[in-house]
């Protein structure tokens, strides 16, 4: 069959066709923020005339993005901290242990990685106006602690399984009780998996746009995806600095990506086919 | 010999204490998830059964919520509208996404020059918020300064330019492809994991046959695949009919032009939050209700895949 000699060259085509889509996009974002917005009207396919740092000079002044910065990377951070911690424990406990009860537990975690959470949104807020968590950024990481938990210790439990019981039952035999086995003896060794983990929750609170819409109203308080809406809600005529808002608002996962691309990407398939 | 029993005793002692302590460990999850996920959805489904001013609960009145939300007018024709968005949601993410990312997927597979490349450039828009996804597409389409009408003028098709945004007839359909623009690279890695977990052997052995590419594809790729077929469906499925973020993005809460773009979760929303019928009162018990019909038809989907992973753990 000879027939390959002839699509060969169409594939080619074709594949880096389809990838030329899905980059120029965010190429012409990242150019279209070097550029004024006049300029963006009248040649917006062209390059920038110069690299001028102006549009991001005007956003800064326009919108709090240094505020939005920290309120994300708070959010962020202490959400995948405590992701792990709680993740962790109760995966080690599901896996290592068999007690009656342990299956039921697992499976009514495992519920929660499909259950359709924006459907409880109304009850949510009502839950965070009695807890006085409205505008706090709380609010936020309770919620992605909770919905990060179901995928976390799926991946977890899967992990420990894998894992041989011998240097943990050394260990024991050493009298260490099961919290100093955990932290010493088995997290170390987990490493691959936790860094799944990590991946998979930061990229999902970083980015997350529903609850913040719904719990934050006060400017000083909004991540970075909210704070795109009160970018665009204001400002829309501005492309120049919509244009810089937009990649600012993206360039730290892009970096992240290309630091670790392999880590990100087999992190994000192994949290589905797991 | 007194000495050593004590300590013996003492170490036993200690040991029950530790081993009690084990039962703490799954505490801290279970409470933040149970209190945060769990019990939301159940107050959704005990709300759509009362009479709601504002978010103060009324009286009981059983279903009549849910009758509301089919028979009365404007909700009736409201609901089915968005039903059929979230259904051609489904039917063009799975044609344009899913197939497009087989596709993909096979390719490189196949080991093109570059395949690395490929599934960097691919998986790119992945790592955008949806809102930023939804943004920046509405300035790309937009009809006056917007870069697609601008290529497509460059290239002498000024007859395809088009509101793309503003047009009922192509809005909603302008979404799902920007949709599916950020969704192909998960999709090919998925399915480029399905493709990498045939053992090279099968193809061997069919090549040994006289197996050419095509009855290859059929009679050994696809059926192994279908594991992620399957992992694929149902994501695209669930996501489908969760569809929000990017219509409020691109279009706002209330599905523009003339509810062309409205989805079920967006409706959700504005009858939760207000917007419905323009102003800003808000229905929470026709929202609840909403959500309840919602969460029943894709948790018949969820059970499904979880019977299939909980299959394949055994398996394991």
């Amino acid at each position: 069959m000879n027939h390959t000699i002839w699509t060969r060259p169409f594939y080619y085509v074709f594949a880096f066709l389809i990838a030329s889509i899905s980059i120029y996009p965010i190429l012409l974002m990242i150019l279209s923020s070097f550029k004024t917005s006049a300029e963006i009207f009248t040649s917006p396919l062209s390059l920038p005339k110069t690299f001028s740092l102006d549009t991001y000079r005007n956003l800064l002044e326009m919108i709090p993005f240094t505020t939005y910065f920290m309120n994300s990377v708070f959010v962020s951070v202490v959400s995948v901290l405590l992701i792990l911690i709680t993740s962790s424990l109760a995966a080690f406990y599901i896996a290592r242990f068999t007690f009656v009860w342990n299956n039921m537990i697992f499976f009514f975690f495992l519920m929660g990685m499909m259950l359709p959470i924006k459907l409880g949104i109304v009850p949510l807020f009502i839950l965070m106006k009695d807890l006085n968590l409205l505008n706090s950024l709380w609010s936020l990481i309770f919620m992605y602690v909770a919905t990060g938990i179901p995928l976390s210790i799926l991946i977890l439990t899967g992990f420990f399984r894998t894992m041989p019981r011998e240097l943990e039952e050394a260990a024991r035999i050493d009298g260490a009780g099961n919290l100093r086995i955990l932290w010493n003896v088995v997290l170390p060794l987990m490493r691959p998996a936790l860094g799944t983990v990590m991946i998979i929750q930061f990229i999902q609170s970083w980015n997350d746009f529903f609850f913040p819409l719904i719990f934050i109203t006060d400017d000083l308080k909004k991540t970075i995806p909210v704070g795109m809406l009160s970018l665009f809600g204001e400002y829309s005529a501005d492309w120049g600095a919509l244009f810089a808002g937009l990649t600012l608002a993206s360039l730290p996962m892009i970096v992240l990506f290309f630091i670790a691309s392999k880590q990100f990407m087999e992190g994000l398939t192994q949290g589905a086919i797991k | 010999m007194r000495p050593a029993m004590n300590s013996v005793v003492k170490i036993k002692k200690q040991r029950d204490w530790k081993r009690w302590t084990i039962h703490l460990f799954p505490i801290p999850a279970l409470l933040i998830y149970g209190m945060f996920v769990v019990y939301p959805l159940f107050a959704a489904l005990t709300y759509s059964f009362f009479d709601w001013k504002g978010i103060v609960r009324g009286d009981f009145v059983g279903l009549k919520n849910f009758k509301d939300l089919f028979t009365l007018e404007p909700f009736s024709g409201l609901f089915w509208n968005a039903f059929g968005h979230n259904i051609l949601y489904f039917v063009l993410q799975m044609i344009f996404q899913n197939g497009l990312a087989f596709i993909l997927a096979y390719i490189i597979y196949k080991k093109v020059k570059g395949s690395e490349f490929l599934k960097i450039a691919y998986f790119l828009p992945r790592l955008l918020s949806v809102i930023v996804v939804g943004f920046l597409w509405k300035l790309i389409l937009n009809p006056n300064y917007g870069a697609l009408n601008v290529i497509l003028e460059s290239l002498g098709l000024e007859h395809l330019q088009k509101a793309w945004l503003g047009d009922p007839d192509t809005a909603l359909i302008s979404i799902i492809l920007v949709n599916c623009w950020y969704g192909i690279g998960f999709g090919v890695l998925i399915f480029l994991a399905g493709l990498q977990s045939i053992p090279k052997e099968l193809f061997e052995a069919a090549k040994l046959d006289g197996a050419n590419g095509l009855s290859m594809i059929r009679k050994i790729v696809l059926p192994l695949m279908v594991p992620s077929f399957m992992i694929m469906t149902v994501l695209t499925f669930i996501q489908s009919f969760e569809a929000f973020e990017l219509v409020y993005a691109m279009q706002g809460s209330q599905g523009e032009p003339y509810h062309s773009t409205d989805t079920l979760a967006i409706y959700f929303y504005r009858l939760a939050f207000g917007g419905s019928a323009g102003g800003s009162t808000t229905a929470v018990g026709l929202g609840s209700a909403l959500a309840v019909v919602l969460f029943i038809f894709i948790s018949f989907f969820t059970a499904l895949y979880l019977r299939y992973m909980q299959k394949k753990q055994v398996d394991m």
